[in-house]
């Protein structure tokens, strides 16, 4: 098997204290799994927060570089990468989606500007014809177009729609992974399955792989192939997806399960009464 | 539901703490002549009972916030109030929000209370906990410092949390514990209304489900009314006794939740409900296509017809009025209960 993406025994600290306490957290602790290059696939990586979700988002995108173990992306590994171009080359092949896309866009740029900018830097497209053509093609598979889009601002746009056109920016340099990290969770309920069900459409019609972020188990269950669920920076249970999640077996993944509201009232409100007798909050100091 | 049985107030059943009549407030500007107003709330009419949570769902600048904004009394210019009413009845004492602001600002807080999104831009990051408590309820309560004290310490402790948190910091708190504080903030005067404006949108799956125990749990005990604002439906299902669903300004649907969930008789209901990702079900889920319409400038007639998948001619011209549904709420729609659900 080719992998497209290995992480070998992958570790996190941050330093936490004054100057003269060096102590450290493990955001990540030892972490290890690989995709396959051949066979694309959602991977979901689920948490609360403070389990080290963001941190993995941030060195699978080379924002951060492991204390210990190596991430190796596609036969080379990330923490070699020096040289612009290097860099370049890396960036095209992956792509991040951010989680509150009204932040990820500045509200005094028209979001065209970030698709344009995008398909000259990558795809080396010099003139405004090719740079029109590149993000109208990438706007048409996530099922917008660039008519729509031209010159408008990000309060213009809902949500979902924004998120979209994320998407489609990650979509510009043709990426072999999209590392998407919390990309539901600032959209509307009612918008969220628009972008769920574009990863599945991304999947299956352009064979790229999707790390997959989230806190939200029923998104995780209804899209993803494999998920792992992440504890303090460990690895407590992983996966296939549906039987992971049909039948966890660590304390943490059921309660996280638990903790899944279901969609009808009856079985809900049952289910907010049970957690508040069989464990009544504590006020404790973090 | 536990009725009155838990309540510590002798509740009047069946009793209407909040009336509002054909609600119009829009954001007006009006500047060098081009008059452009921005229809937030569109002649909304509801009631909420004594003793119950009333949810109130819809999308993202469907008007939500300047519903609860204006039955709280709380607008600003360029927001004004066009027509309408608001009236609130708290045990015996009838208050107009829009005719007698003095009666207002001394409900506030005592009577009326919120809970906001942001737990920590509500708290002053620089001021420990208890000056948030004096600053809120203070002027309320008619007590001395030490009893004000000692009656907070003892709120607190009923909702879990240890009064060693008064002198604590905000960011010495995690974001559950903050908004627990601001739930204890916001009930510590036992008000007879609690507006609650998306409170577990930030938190985390685990700690959400603690929030909204917690707030149910106040409610009870109070007896007391919650309106509860948030876009998430499983958030309603597992809270609200009642819920309306807005779309543009307007009411679209309101009933029971319960059998809004079974038998959801709007299309827009019917669409919220079955998007709903539930774990064992991986057939694929339909999202609305299209966006929510600018509050600016509004479809005519029905403002769903747009994207409404059994639209019909006479939905494009007229506006439906709310009318009673079938499961015993109101619905506006012309093609009422025709949607097939799931």
């Amino acid at each position: 098997m080719r992998t497209l993406l290995e992480l070998d025994h992958v570790t996190k600290r941050y330093p936490v204290g004054g100057l003269f306490s060096r102590q450290s957290i493990k955001a990540v602790n030892d972490v290890s799994f690989a995709l396959d290059a051949d066979k694309p696939e959602i991977f979901a990586i689920v948490g609360e927060s403070g389990s080290g979700k963001s941190t993995m988002a941030k060195m699978m995108l080379g924002n951060e570089v492991p204390d210990a173990g190596r991430l190796v992306f596609d036969g080379t590994d990330i923490g070699t990468i020096r040289t612009r171009d290097q860099r370049e080359a890396f960036m095209a092949k992956v792509q991040p989606v951010f989680q509150n896309p009204f932040e990820a866009f500045n509200p005094l740029t028209p979001v065209d500007a970030y698709l344009f900018a995008t398909a000259h830097r990558f795809c080396a497209a010099n003139d405004q014809a090719s740079k029109e053509r590149l993000a109208d093609t990438a706007l048409q598979r996530v099922g917008l177009s660039l008519a729509e889009i031209k010159g408008r601002f990000s309060h213009e746009l809902s949500g979902g729609q924004l998120q979209r056109v994320a998407v489609a920016r990650a979509l510009i340099p043709s990426p072999k992974l999209i590392v998407a990290d919390e990309p539901v969770s600032m959209v509307d309920a009612s918008l969220r399955m628009s972008i769920v069900n574009l990863f599945r459409a991304l999947r299956d019609e352009l064979g790229v792989s999707i790390i997959y972020i989230t806190h939200d188990l029923a998104t995780a269950y209804y899209i993803s192939d494999r998920v792992i669920i992440m504890r303090s920076g460990e690895v407590v249970e992983s996966g296939n997806a549906r039987e992971v999640l049909d039948n966890p077996q660590d304390p943490y993944s059921i309660a996280l399960k638990n903790a899944v509201l279901p969609p009808d009232p009856r079985a809900a409100a049952a289910a907010i009464r049970e957690r508040r007798t069989r464990n009544p909050p504590v006020g404790q100091m973090v | 539901m536990s009725q009155a049985m838990t309540t510590s107030r002798p509740a009047v059943q069946a009793a209407d703490v909040l009336t509002i009549k054909d609600l119009k407030a829009y954001y007006v500007n009006d500047l060098f002549g081009v008059r452009r107003e921005v229809r937030a709330v569109d002649g909304i009419s509801l009631t909420v009972r004594r003793n119950e949570i009333y949810g109130i769902a819809g999308e993202s600048s469907s008007g939500k916030t300047s519903l609860i904004k204006t039955l709280a009394g709380a607008i600003r210019p360029p927001m004004r109030v066009i027509d309408g009413s608001v009236n609130f009845d708290f045990g015996g004492e009838h208050i107009d929000v829009y005719a007698e602001p003095a009666k207002m600002r001394a409900a506030r807080w005592k009577n009326l209370s919120y809970i906001m999104q942001g737990s920590m831009s509500v708290l002053n990051p620089v001021r420990r906990i208890k000056h948030a408590f004096y600053n809120f309820a203070f002027r309320h309560m008619g007590l001395d410092r030490t009893a004000f004290r000692a009656r907070v310490e003892s709120h607190l402790r009923k909702l879990g949390l240890e009064p060693n948190v008064l002198e604590a910091f905000p960011h010495q708190l995690s974001g559950g514990m903050r908004q627990r504080v601001t739930i204890a903030l916001a009930t510590v005067c036992e008000p007879e209304f609690i507006i609650a404006d998306e409170p577990t949108t930030a938190l985390d799956v685990l700690v959400q489900q603690d929030v909204l125990g917690l707030i149910k749990e106040v409610q009870e005990r109070l007896g007391s009314s919650v309106v509860f604002v948030t876009h998430d439906m499983s958030v309603h299902a597992a809270i609200t006794d009642r819920l309306a669903i807005m779309y543009a300004g307007r009411l679209a649907e309101e009933g029971p939740t319960q059998a809004m969930f079974d038998t959801p008789q709007h299309p827009y209901t019917a669409h919220l409900i079955a998007s709903l990702p539930r774990i064992g079900d991986v057939s694929t889920r339909k999202s609305l296509a299209g966006k929510p319409p600018s509050l600016a400038n509004p479809p005519s007639g029905c403002r769903f017809h747009p994207r409404c998948p059994i639209a019909i001619d006479r939905c494009t011209q007229q506006v439906p009025e709310m009318q009673p549904s079938a499961i015993g709420g109101r619905v506006a729609c012309f093609r009422a209960g025709e949607v097939a659900v799931k």
